[in-house]
């Protein structure tokens, strides 16, 4: 593998990380949905180059789906969600964002720590992917942990499966099933999430899950 | 497929069968005649069996059945060991299924009874025959939960259902146990069949972590000190003919699964095992006899005397452990040897002694000592059995009991032969316990029988007591009968234990029916020799002459005169010694360290017409020191962990966040 393949892929890995960075701190939703959007279409970039340094044309197919469901779908999905709740002006502060990127950086070196200790005989590039992998899943759980709001928190775990597949394609050799059945799974959790937020909205006139707890009688 | 084995799966399978049917129709009157009839039959078909087996010594059989495990499926065994269990299980499911025709009929519930009895004997037949590590927990936990559903037959006792909880959770722990001890043998291969664990050796480390979860385990069931605390509760709980069967027989299929594992599976013991094992063994048979001693209630009294004859076992098998692992297989044969026929003893005897209580139980109502007295008047027949299994179990020739604590007797003195300096020191030492526990239990048994049979009556449910129905004098009858035989042919007893012996230590017990005038001899004639007969013989025919010469020479002249002195005082029954009194003077030498106890007088001023009174405090300290730091250890933890009951989703997710980064950070610091 020649220096231009390696740095490219490593480019666009190291981009997801920095986008998911950029989600840490959107207090919009508007806004967030945009980033994440943006997360997608650097994923589909990603696994599209993998595809082509790997010569693996079935990940080509994953990328489609990335940029299909994820850049456009579900973004677009999720702006009339919100424009039909009418929390698009909500602002959400569930922990301060200084605390939360310095979070986010802790479990970013957590991660290249670990994988660069776990893996010293893997592939160069995988090594590097699965790091960066293993960083977009734990952005992505931070972003589920400090949001109180349904509709951040489905953005979070979407990105969390953003970094699986990253890891995913990054691997030689991964079957094409294994993607798409992953892929649509995410999809199907999407419309159940999304069916529930219209639920619990009815319900309780907001889809902030703090409603819940009150519901459940417990104070937060 | 073996036909004996097949024929003895037969069995707990048409136990089973009895038990659904029990299920069914055990609202019908006929139903307690059919079910113990049923039960008796089977046993007596598995005893036969397994009798035959153990006389004719064929060697081993085994079997397998399609079920359990996937690639293990269901094992079954039969070798010398296991036919010796099932005789002892088998012949005592017979005797009590004969009792229980008599008794079970003053059953108040019987449909909380009938369905749970044919169960449990078949969960004991299975855990015997059981040869891979599934089917033996999986039987071991049919037996445990069919015995837990007896004790619980009379549940709206309170007192009940706190003994059913607390068997309950030393049940389930001691399964942990065993499961653990059954993951060690199996090692990292998973081979659960016993036959693959017998053919590997694990390392010294395994086999003593085996050994102590054993001690947990089996010991849990069988009733060693500090694991006891459930056995005085749900023994006595359970109906009478149940608390023989659980007394009796299922504490032996713990022993049974000890020596199953440590004497089989676990192959070459450690010398220090056999010290842990004699250790526990001694202290478990002077704590149980002296709380057996400070008991009042009949069939409690009975259930810590098991806890002594447990320990009494399991010293001798530590015995058998240090004999064998320092090379003296002669040795080993006859410490094991006194073991195995302690526990067909206590079967017998122990069995006898419930059936008794059960017996005082259905005449009167009572198991307080202190409200019977004066029974051997109205219950003639039921009074001398008991006294044979007093006499039996407090080790008096020429009953049984005498002939297999001399034999564990001989096998300590053998003792000085061993190389270790420990051992040499130990042994004498446990050997010194097992004579006072032998003592106490001859004491206890005196109380058990005086204050029970003797004197006067203390109340007047005794006065209208009559003898109880034929069934149940007849199965007492028979095992007092055994006692005897058992006790004047030790020698038949004896070499019947060599086909178990032979296999587990290497080595046999010289053959003793070929002795002459029917004596044990168990090491050499020069040391030490016993011939039951001959007691039995010398003290029939002294008594006989003694009576007559009473009869025959004493003055026939009836004489009147008043009564005061020595004999009784006054007229009232309460005058007399209790089961408190009587055991006073050893609750005073023993009791403050073994029960921390304390008396206080409290008299009233001179002039004050209340009455003084003498309050006795006493504590079971394995209660104190074991259980309560762990119950509050729980409470406590319990406590603080049930808020997470409680918790917003937000925060469940941070909880699953926050202990995964732990762990990634565990990894990454990993050295």
């Amino acid at each position: 593998m020649n220096g231009l393949t390696f740095d490219i892929a490593h480019l666009l890995a190291g981009s997801l990380v920095l986008i998911s960075f950029m989600m840490l701190y959107q207090d919009r939703l508007f806004a967030l949905i945009n980033v994440f959007a943006l997360h997608a279409v650097v994923l589909a970039l990603s696994v599209a180059w993998q595809a082509y340094i790997q010569d693996a044309h079935h990940l080509y197919i994953t990328a489609g789906i990335a940029l299909v469901f994820k850049a456009i779908v579900i973004p677009v999905g999720l702006h009339r969600i919100i424009q039909r709740l009418g929390i698009h002006r909500d602002i959400e502060t569930a922990v301060g964002i200084g605390p939360t990127m310095l979070a986010g950086i802790g479990l970013v070196t957590l991660s290249m720590v670990l994988m660069l200790r776990v893996t010293p005989e893997a592939d160069p590039l995988a090594r590097e992917d699965l790091a960066f992998a293993l960083s977009i899943i734990l952005l992505g759980l931070l972003v589920m942990v400090t949001r109180r709001n349904a509709v951040s928190q489905v953005v979070g775990f979407m990105s969390l499966e953003n970094g699986l597949v990253l890891a995913a394609t990054g691997a030689k050799g991964m079957p094409l099933v294994v993607e798409i059945s992953v892929a649509f799974s995410i999809l199907i959790a999407f419309i159940v999430i999304g069916v529930f937020l219209f639920r619990i909205r009815e319900r309780f006139d907001s889809v902030d899950i703090g409603a819940l707890d009150d519901y459940r009688g417990e104070r937060r | 497929m073996n036909s004996t084995v097949a024929l003895l799966l037969c069995g707990p399978a048409a136990f089973l069968a009895t038990a659904i049917v029990a299920a069914a129709a055990s609202r019908l009157a006929a139903a307690t005649r059919l079910v113990y009839g049923a039960t008796l039959v089977i046993s007596a078909v598995l005893l036969a069996t397994a009798a035959g087996h153990l006389a004719g010594n064929p060697g081993e059989a085994s079997a397998s059945l399609p079920l359990g495990v996937p690639w293990t499926g269901a094992r079954f065994r039969l070798d010398g060991l296991s036919a010796f269990f099932l005789v002892v299980v088998n012949l005592g499911g017979t005797i009590t299924s004969l009792y229980g025709l008599g008794y079970g009929r003053h059953e108040s519930q019987p449909h909380r009874v009938l369905p749970f009895y044919p169960a449990f004997l078949a969960g004991m037949n299975l855990v015997v025959l059981a040869n891979d590590a599934f089917s033996f927990l999986l039987s071991w936990e049919f037996m445990s939960l069919a015995s837990w559903a007896l004790v619980m037959a009379h549940h709206r006792d309170e007192a009940n259902r706190r003994a059913g909880y607390i068997y309950l959770v030393m049940a389930s722990f001691g399964t942990m146990a065993l499961l653990l001890a059954f993951g060690l043998l199996a090692g990292p291969a998973g081979t659960y069949a016993f036959d693959a664990m017998r053919a590997a050796h694990p390392n010294p480390f395994a086999a003593g972590a085996v050994l102590v979860l054993m001690l947990l385990g089996a010991g849990s069931k069988a009733g060693l000190v500090p694991l006891h605390a459930w056995l005085p509760l749900a023994h006595p709980a359970a109906p009478s003919h149940v608390s023989a069967l659980m007394s009796g027989i299922m504490t032996k299929v713990a022993i049974y699964g000890f020596v199953r594992v440590v004497f089989d599976l676990l192959g070459e013991p450690a010398w220090w095992s056999g010290v842990a094992v004699l250790l526990i063994g001694g202290v478990t048979a002077v704590l149980g006899i002296l709380h057996a001693l400070m008991e009042k209630d009949l069939k409690r009294l009975l259930a810590y005397s098991t806890i002594e004859n447990i320990g009494v076992i399991f010293a001798s098998l530590g015995l058998a452990l240090a004999f064998k692992a320092n090379g003296m297989p002669s040795a080993a044969a006859l410490a094991f040897t006194a073991a195995l026929f302690h526990v067909l003893n206590h079967s017998f005897f122990k069995s006898l002694l419930f059936f008794g209580a059960g017996a005082v139980l259905t005449a009167t109502g009572e198991r307080d000592m202190e409200k019977l007295g004066g029974l051997i008047h109205r219950l003639p027949v039921t009074s001398f059995v008991f006294l044979i299994g007093c006499v039996s179990i407090s080790a008096l020739p020429p009953f049984n009991g005498f002939a297999s604590e001399w034999l564990v007797f001989q096998a300590i003195l053998r003792s000085p032969e061993l190389p270790q300096w420990g051992l040499k020191v130990i042994v004498p030492a446990v050997g010194g316990m097992l004579a006072l526990s032998a003592a106490l239990a001859a004491a206890c048994f005196v109380k058990a029988f005086g204050i029970t049979f003797l004197g006067r009556a203390r109340s007047a449910a005794v006065e209208r007591a009559h003898e109880v129905d034929r069934w149940s004098l007849a199965a007492m009858a028979v095992l007092a009968a055994l006692c005897l035989l058992a006790g004047i042919l030790p020698g038949f007893v004896i070499d019947s234990l060599s086909t178990v012996t032979l296999p587990l230590v290497g080595e046999r017990m010289p053959v003793q029916m070929a002795q002459p005038w029917l004596s044990i001899v168990p090491i050499a004639e020069s040391r030490s020799s016993y011939n039951g007969l001959l007691v039995f013989v010398f003290i029939t025919i002294s008594a006989s002459l003694a009576a007559f010469f009473i009869h025959r020479f004493a003055s026939h002249a009836l004489r009147r005169g008043i009564a005061w002195g020595c004999g009784f005082p006054d007229a009232v029954p309460a005058g007399q010694y209790t089961a408190v009194s009587f055991a006073q003077p050893i609750r005073r030498v023993f009791g403050g360290f073994a029960f921390r106890s304390r008396e206080t007088v409290d008299m009233p001023a001179p002039g004050a017409l209340e009455p003084a009174r003498l309050k006795v405090e006493m504590h079971d300290v394995a209660w104190e020191i074991f259980y309560q730091p762990i119950t509050g250890a729980i409470d406590f933890a319990t406590e603080r962990l049930n808020h997470l009951q409680f918790l917003t989703i937000r925060r469940y997710l941070t909880l699953v966040f926050l202990y995964l980064v732990i762990l990634l950070l565990v990894l990454a610091l990993w050295p």
